[in-house]
């Protein structure tokens, strides 16, 4: 689904600097609703710090933030959460010592309103809040599959398990725009398979805006609408997948370089395979995945 | 076979979410509720209630508070001590300027003034973390302590220094001050204690207890997904100081009768933080045994040798304790970090399954 | 307005009044900086080596003076003794390597900052077990005589101490930046798993961390030990040792000192110039509030290092 109408999130022009170091160079970028984008590059690139700018960790030196029109540039987390983004991490960053379930309640911690007298007193508005609140997020556990791990302290899950619970705890905010940092790292081919599927069927069956930052060129390939290719924090290629792939600047950044994910250097890629065994491209074809 | 769950099927999300959501344990906690409001009192002699039971009470409560702060909230505080001084004193000043108030009353108002001053000390926590923190409560610690004993004020200008618990009645019957019964006063503070324990119980579980844990394990993260941090960690030195200075109220009035500053000194901070260690970090259930692991080992200490038939010096007696109580404390670190609670959760799945090993 | 007269131009006119007074409250202040010093010495080594915050340290500067202090008693000679007391610190040491630090190895650090709380009452009621809990004279031949330069009052003891802290700091500054020994000290106090599976024997750095802390321990035990005789409230120096550490940063050797000094100073002088104007015993709390201000402002502490969180 390609972005219809003004762009979701505009990053204009924006530079972040770590004293000498610049991780961000004058990079500009939209992102259209619906879309789903992908953010490549080689390691340091800036992937990262893009995300963490947009999602209002870092404030940029120079540049500009616009989120549904609005420029966003100087809120804090707090605030840009409850704009509609949320996002994981690479580095999985689940609340350890509580539960699946109580962590993805957290991503519902937003939509909670409520005096803390009344949650004291466990009754009326605030219990059936909780009630309301569980519901859904049920529905969450129920499609990504982790029924069996509710109840488990999320500390004790493998890792590409944790990184699902991760993604229920961000879709449990009902984000506008939701960021990826990696999702599929570290994970072998069946769960990259499960974690396509999920994120396709969020965008189709929510309609969320997804950037997700990865370097498995497979799963770009095969699920993103556009990608954007930084390097050294400066944005070199800015399109579909096909035309980047194609793209000179590309290919030389990323010269002998490219090594995750198993697939063969770009030029040689075939199209629409990979990921899912295709499903992707067939979901894209309009066929239903489920 | 004792504790089977076998046709405990869970079809709403509510009963899911109860307290309780074993019938077994439903009915034995109410069962042993209903126990502990009737028995002592007719039974228990003097001694049972005013060395074990009552203190049990009052440091579970001060325990819980700590708790909800440093177990649920991540935010280490060695200031107790000085939250549960300004509960006691502040419950001094109203009752004496007010006599006709009634005690329970008294007791909620000190909680809240006790509440303020730790909302007002728990602002540095937004820009201190961790051990420095803990060191931020101690300055609340020691300027609490220093300005009750400095300000004459506070004990109404009493030469020694000290305040005394005014005899209060409640529906009748003589709570506090010197004519009061040990059974009347067990009586008053089990009921704050399950009123309140059941309240920190429901905060932790649900909307509140969450936003703090998240705080706690990762508040970058928590930040992320739009928990307001400030706004977080002063509910949680509030409501913590709220429970603490309750219990210093009851610590004078339930308990000691009287007090002066020294009662609420820096080691109490430090006995109270081993109450949640030992307990259990991050849980209710654990404020509780923890509170009654440390008043009830003293009193084995004590007794034990005389029972088996030695006899030793109190120097010794005392200086066998510490070493004892400093042990215990390395002991449960190394064997389980979470604490008597997590020892009883594992106590209670082995009983699941017994007679089978797993 | 009266009171903004006290409190600003009263003691201000104190101090610039009576100088030779303040000069010999200020080296009042810099005797008691560097007791304090010497504790946080102890602090700073076992925490920039293991990343332990070691509660005990103050009780190992009591159970050192008290061993030492024991063995005199018994007649043994000073060097002897001296020497004994190191040996039972460093045999201390192996003991807390194996039975408190090996277990929890790789805890969070507050499990082992509680530990060491535990370790702390353990170690008091093990000390008094075996010397006794009446104060203790001690006197190892430092001669305490007050002296007057230039007008002014020192005393021998204080610059004894003095000097040997600063004798202490320069041979710790060297170990820690000079030695291969000091290098993998840093690393351990930086990542216990990262440092393991480079291949540093972690347990000897333990061993040989706690019992250079434990020998520093013994060192402050003997000045404070002279100056106001061995007692159980030797152990409470551990907790104004903490304000210390706020305001000289937790791994700064340099830093623990200059840290000392301005608590110690800031102390004196809070107390006999500002104390009188709210009743006294400011001391109780001062060095907490006043690291309490700090924190405010540079929560790493003076030397400490910049806390970055990354995401």
């Amino acid at each position: 689904m390609a972005g219809d109408g003004r762009p979701l999130l505009e990053v204009e022009r924006v530079s972040v600097r770590f004293g000498e170091l610049v991780a961000l160079s004058a990079v500009s970028l939209e992102i259209g609703r619906g879309e789903i984008l992908a953010i490549i590059g080689p390691n340091g690139a800036g992937k990262t710090t893009l995300i963490n700018v947009i999602s209002g960790f870092y404030h940029p030196q120079e540049g500009r933030i616009r989120f549904d029109g609005t420029d966003r540039t100087s809120l804090r987390p707090p605030d840009i959460a409850a704009l509609g983004i949320a996002r994981t991490f690479q580095n999985v960053a689940l609340f350890k010592g509580m539960t699946v379930l109580d962590n993805i309640m957290t991503g519902r911690l937003l939509k909670m309103k409520g005096s803390f007298l009344l949650d004291a007193l466990w009754v009326g508005p605030a219990r059936r809040q909780e009630l309301e609140h569980r519901a859904f997020v049920e529905r969450l556990v129920d499609f990504l599959e982790i029924e069996a791990i509710r109840k488990t302290p999320a500390g004790r899950l493998p890792y590409g398990l944790q990184k699902r619970v991760e993604l229920a705890r961000a879709l449990a905010a009902e984000p506008q725009l939701l960021l990826l940092d990696e999702p599929m790292a570290g994970m072998n081919v069946e769960e990259k398979e499960d974690m396509c599927r999920f994120i396709l069927d969020v965008n189709g069956e929510f309609g969320t805006t997804i950037a997700l930052v990865e370097h498995d060129m497979g799963v770009v390939m095969d699920i993103c609408d556009r990608v954007v290719v930084l390097d050294y924090g400066r944005k070199i290629a800015d399109g579909p997948p096909d035309q980047v792939q194609a793209d000179p600047a590309v290919m030389d950044a990323y010269l002998g370089v490219y090594s995750e994910g198993g697939s063969a250097p770009l030029p040689n890629l075939p199209p629409g395979e990979d990921c899912a065994g295709g499903a992707g491209a067939r979901m894209k074809a309009g066929e239903s995945s489920r | 076979m004792i504790y089977r769950l076998a046709g405990q099927y869970k079809t709403t999300y509510a009963s899911d979410q109860a307290i309780f959501p074993i019938v077994q344990d439903r009915v034995v906690v109410i069962l042993a509720l209903l126990a502990a409001f009737v028995v002592p009192p007719l039974l228990a002699d003097e001694y049972w209630l005013q060395a074990i039971l009552i203190p049990l009470l009052v440091y579970s409560l001060a325990a819980m508070g700590l708790n909800l702060l440093t177990g649920y909230a991540g935010q280490l505080s060695l200031g107790t001590g000085g939250f549960m001084a300004v509960g006691a004193y502040a419950a001094f000043k109203l009752t004496t300027a007010w006599p006709g108030l009634n005690i329970l009353v008294v007791f909620l108002l000190a909680g809240l003034v006790a509440a303020g001053v730790g909302l007002l000390f728990g602002i540095p926590s937004l820009r201190i973390k961790g051990f420095y923190l803990a060191v931020a409560t101690l300055a609340a610690q020691f300027f609490l302590v220093w300005l009750f004993n400095k300000v004459g004020w506070f004990v109404n200008y009493a030469p020694s220094g000290t305040i005394t618990a005014p005899p209060r009645t409640v529906l009748g019957v003589m709570v506090t001050g010197p004519e009061a019964t040990a059974g009347a006063r067990y009586v008053v503070a089990l009921a704050v204690v399950t009123v309140l324990g059941l309240a920190a119980k429901n905060l932790a579980r649900g909307r509140v207890g969450r936003s703090w844990m998240a705080i706690r394990d990762r508040d970058i993260a928590a930040e992320i997904i739009g928990v307001r941090p400030l706004r977080t960690k002063l509910l949680a030195f509030g409501i913590s100081s709220f429970y603490c200075g309750v219990a210093g109220a009851e610590l004078v009035f339930l308990y000691l009768g009287s007090a002066e500053t020294l009662a609420f000194d820096v080691s109490l901070s430090f006995l109270v933080l081993f109450m949640v260690i030992i307990g259990g970090l991050g849980s209710i259930l654990g404020s509780w045994l923890g509170a009654a692991f440390i008043v009830l080992v003293p009193i084995f200490l004590t007794n034990a040798p005389g029972l088996v038939g030695l006899d030793l010096p109190v120097a010794l007696q005392k200086h066998i304790e510490l070493m004892v109580f400093g042990g215990l404390i390395i002991f449960f670190l190394i064997v389980e970090p979470h604490g008597l609670a997590r020892l009883w959760q594992i106590t209670k799945e082995k009983l699941r399954l017994w007679p089978f090993p797993h | 307005m009266e009171l903004l007269y006290a409190v600003f131009v009263g003691p201000l006119r104190d101090i610039l009044g009576h100088p030779r007074f303040f000069v010999e409250v200020l080296s009042g202040g810099v005797a008691a900086g560097l007791m304090y010093s010497l504790v946080a010495l102890g602090f700073v080594l076992i925490f920039k080596a293991s990343g332990v915050f070691n509660f005990a340290q103050g009780v190992m500067v009591l159970f050192a003076a008290l061993t030492l202090v024991g063995l005199m008693e018994r007649g043994v000679p000073v060097v002897l003794a001296l020497v004994f007391t190191a040996a039972v610190m460093v045999a201390l040491a192996f003991a807390i390597e194996r039975l408190v630090l090996r277990p929890l190895v790789n805890q969070e650090r507050i499990v082992l900052f509680m530990a060491t709380i535990g370790l702390t009452f353990f170690l008091e009621g093990f000390g008094e077990m075996l010397w006794g809990s009446n104060v203790k004279r001690l006197d190892v031949g430092i001669p305490d005589e007050s002296f007057t330069v230039a007008g002014v009052l020192l005393n021998t003891l204080e610059l004894t101490a003095a000097l040997t802290a600063a004798a202490l700091v320069a041979v710790l500054a060297v170990f820690f930046h000079g030695t291969r020994v000091g290098r993998a000290l840093r690393a351990v106090a930086d990542d216990h798993e990262a440092a393991l599976s480079i291949g540093i024997p972690l347990k000897t750095i333990w061993v040989i961390v706690w019992s250079v802390a434990g020998i520093v321990g013994i060192v402050a035990g003997i000045m404070w030990g002279a100056k106001s005789g061995v007692q159980f409230s030797l152990s409470l120096i551990a907790l104004k040792a903490l304000p210390v550490l706020i305001l000289g940063g937790f791994t700064s050797v340099p830093g623990a000192i200059v840290g000392g000094l301005i608590i110690g100073v800031g102390e004196k002088v809070g107390e006999v110039y500002w104390g009188p104007l709210v009743g006294g015993a400011i001391e109780n709390w001062f060095a907490y509030v006043l690291a309490l201000v700090f924190l405010l402002f540079r929560p790493q502490g003076l030397f400490g290092e910049r806390i970055i969180e990354r995401v």
